[in-house]
């Protein structure tokens, strides 16, 4: 489980994969799926997540962006590419 | 003595080649059915290896984890448990994973290496990986993950020697002893440190230097591009429905020539009489009426095929997930919805991609009404027959412009019930979550290809030859008997069985406009929907003689008006005439609720649809 469920001890460069743009690259700091608000609970959403390789210390990129709201997202993670909503991809803090 | 058939399993995440390794052991010994109980299709395949073992191989559903979080996964869960019923236990689990791309496969072996199963790794796509620079040590590898480790390329002649050679060797052994199985769902802290064990075993024996697929980046670049990928998208659709109809057409023509002298050859050959006319009338222009339409078939699963193969059916469903959530629904309906332009049921049964429930149902539920190729025949019959040929604006033409509008009205009033049924029955409901891979593109493969339309052709044809045969002889038989009394002047069709029930039931449809053939049409319809038009070419055939029977719409268009006609059109677009759907619907639910539900909302809408249609013709002088 993730420690850090407590948004204020992200370090200030931290933020949701959620907000970043079409370009963003870094690495994966945690998971927090409390943040998420997905339809999914936080352990199913935790899970789903590291089952596509979404780990700490996965290197991320966001390749491409849909039309409807920049939604859904492109993500390069390791050698792979993964789509994902930006809802979902709160939870994955990245810096 | 022989020895026994020897159960392998094919598990690994989606796209990692699975299915193009179990086509390259088995080749065409294939055998497709359903799970019991739900309709998962199972696809087991034999083959003999080099040693003369007698090998039975299950293709499984892609999955990522033994969790089982939708109706497929838990397929694959529970066969490689042993707790699927009636199934047999694998004695050799091939866990599948694409070379390019470890990380989660070799996590998923970590899980399944907890089961207790006798365990092999195949690394398959191995030409790509060794294009991309990347090398394994499979002997460290093999040893460190404590399992069997082989290379494979799936796609190229000899590219499964040394899996076929190790599968000799272990069933040579004393049969690979099954550990205890200590598996259970993994919890989230124990998932992480699966993944930080794979991850640090990779980083052991794998060397990966970083040189994407450059390819599939520059391809996605304008494919993914907001709004340059959705022009693509709507072009690909374009050519696909442009194709289904243009290139079809000759191929078409063809069929329908051939049966057409098969019933001259019979209505020549054999004497005048009852056996005549059940050949000519009832099994050959009846099945020949639907064979007609395999070319359609084909191409359009064609197209599924490749698409699917090259990698591009998950860019489709990225395009479209916003698109689509607008009316309620979820990215991935968005290839059981296109599935089901060639049949609602194989798209019915793609909606098992769909992991949440609620989703999945609406899927369901809106899939037939998706403009199916079934429908076609009867469309193309009524539009040729009652639309004139003309150009509008100079350049469109207005038989292809209503078939267009077909498509369309189908389309846009599933988008309507997706979005009521979302506002009255789902509301309180949070969007599931849309995750998907977007796998490297790959170039289709003609082998698989040939593979998967040969055997939906094969489901079709099994189809024209049973349901369709049957309900043609039905539909002839209740056409022709009773027989006439001697030396009466109507037609012998006005004594059958078939006019008291469709005049038994004229008063309910009068007010759409239909006669009683229509009515008698749309009863056999409704095993499916193509022999209505042959029930109509029988009934009218059976009234009028020889000739009717030779131009169908030329007759229609003298009997009918233009207010029926469009109005039966309308009803097409909505009834729910057919009754492999309705079954599917019925298995896929597992309710007799929702199959009810389908029906009856789409009886419902047909004949509103019609109703207005009719009024609104006769009202504009069309009647
Ligand atoms: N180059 C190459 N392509 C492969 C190989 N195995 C599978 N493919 C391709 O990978 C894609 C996905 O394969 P498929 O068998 O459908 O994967 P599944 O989802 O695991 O059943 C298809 O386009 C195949 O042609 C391989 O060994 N080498
Ligand atoms: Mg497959």
């Amino acid at each position: 489980m993730t420690d850090d469920n407590n948004p204020r001890s992200q370090t200030p460069a931290s933020l949701p994969l959620g907000l970043a743009r079409r370009g963003f690259s870094g690495t994966i700091q945690h998971l927090s799926a409390g943040q998420a608000g997905s339809a999914l609970s936080d352990i199913e959403l935790e899970s789903r997540l590291i089952e596509l390789g979404f780990v700490e210390g996965a290197r991320v990129e966001i390749l491409h962006e849909g039309i409807v709201g920049r939604d859904p997202i492109a993500v390069r993670v390791d050698n792979i590419t993964v789509a994902v909503r930006r809802r979902e991809a709160m939870a994955i803090i990245v810096a | 003595m022989e020895a026994p058939l020897l159960h392998l399993a094919l598990v690994g995440t989606p796209n990692s080649g699975k299915t193009s390794l179990f086509n390259a052991l088995t080749g065409s010994r294939q055998k497709v059915a359903n799970y019991p109980g739900v309709t998962v299709e199972r696809k087991e395949g034999f083959f003999v290896t080099p040693q003369g073992r007698q090998v039975s191989v299950v293709d499984l559903p892609g999955t990522y984890s033994l969790r089982g979080r939708s109706p497929d996964e838990e397929i694959t869960r529970d066969f490689v448990l042993g707790k699927a019923s009636g199934e047999t236990m694998p004695d050799l689990v091939l866990c599948v994973a694409d070379s390019t791309n470890l990380r989660l496969t070799i996590r998923l072996l970590l899980e399944l290496k907890r089961t207790g199963r006798p365990l092999v790794l195949v690394l398959n796509m191995f030409d790509i990986a060794t294009r991309r620079g990347i090398t394994v040590d499979v002997a460290r590898l093999a040893q460190e993950l404590g399992v069997p480790v082989v290379t494979s390329i799936a796609v190229r002649k000899g590219g499964t020697a040394d899996l076929l050679k190790l599968t000799d060797e272990i069933s040579a052994q004393v049969p690979p002893q099954p550990q205890e199985n200590t598996w259970r769902a993994l919890s989230v802290s124990e998932l992480r440190a699966t993944q930080r064990e794979a991850d640090r075993i990779i980083a052991d024996n794998v060397s990966l230097p970083s040189r994407p697929d450059t390819w599939t980046a520059r391809i996605d670049s304008v494919v993914l591009h907001p709004v340059g990928g959705l022009i693509v998208l709507a072009l690909i659709l374009f050519v696909m429905f442009q194709a289904v109809f243009a290139w079809a057409k000759p191929l078409m023509e063809m069929l329908s020539g051939g049966f057409d002298a098969l019933g001259a050859f019979v209505h020549a050959t054999l004497p005048g009489g009852l056996l005549q006319s059940f050949l000519q009338n009832g099994v050959i222009s009846g099945v020949g009426s639907v064979i007609v339409f395999l070319p359609q078939i084909i191409i359009i699963f064609l197209f599924i095929l490749l698409l699917e193969d090259f990698g591009y059916m998950a860019r489709a469903a990225f395009l479209m997930d916003r698109i689509m959530g607008g009316a309620g629904l979820h990215g991935r309906a968005f290839i059981p919805l296109l599935s089901s332009f060639a049949c609602a049921i194989p798209g019915i049964m793609a909606t098992r991609v769909i992991d949440n429930k609620r989703d999945r149902l609406t899927t369901i539920l809106i899939a037939p009404l998706m403009t199916c190729s079934a429908r076609i025949p009867v469309y193309t019959l009524i539009i040729s027959a009652f639309i004139p040929d003309t150009e509008v604006w100079g350049f469109i033409n207005l038989q292809g412009l209503v078939m267009f509008g077909l498509y369309a009205a189908g389309i846009v009033s599933a988008l309507g019930v997706s979005f009521l049924i979302k506002f009255f029955m789902l509301r309180d409901y949070a969007p599931a979550p849309f995750m998907l891979e977007l796998p490297d593109y790959k170039m289709p493969r003609p082998k698989s290809i040939a593979i998967g339309i040969y055997t939906r052709a094969k489901m079709f044809l099994q189809r024209a030859g049973t349901t369709i045969f049957s309900m043609m002889v039905l539909i002839w038989f209740l056409a022709s008997f009773p027989q006439p009394p001697a030396g009466s002047t109507e037609p012998a069709i006005d004594f059958s069985l078939a006019a008291m029930i469709g005049k038994w039931l004229e008063p309910l449809l009068a007010p759409v406009g239909f006669n009683w053939q229509i009515a008698v049409a749309l009863i056999p319809g409704m095993a499916a929907r193509e022999v209505a038009v042959a029930a109509l070419g029988t009934v009218y055939a059976i009234e009028g003689g020889k000739e009717a029977a030779e131009a169908i719409g030329q007759v229609l268009a003298t009997k009918w008006s233009l207010a029926t006609a469009l109005s039966l059109l309308a009803w097409y677009i909505f009834a729910p005439q057919c009754a492999s759907t309705l079954a599917v619907i019925k298995r896929e639910t597992g309710s007799w609720t929702w199959m009810a539900a389908t029906f009856t909302y789409m009886l419902v809408l047909a004949y509103l649809a019609s109703l207005a249609t009719y009024n609104i013709a006769v009202a504009l002088g069309a009647g």
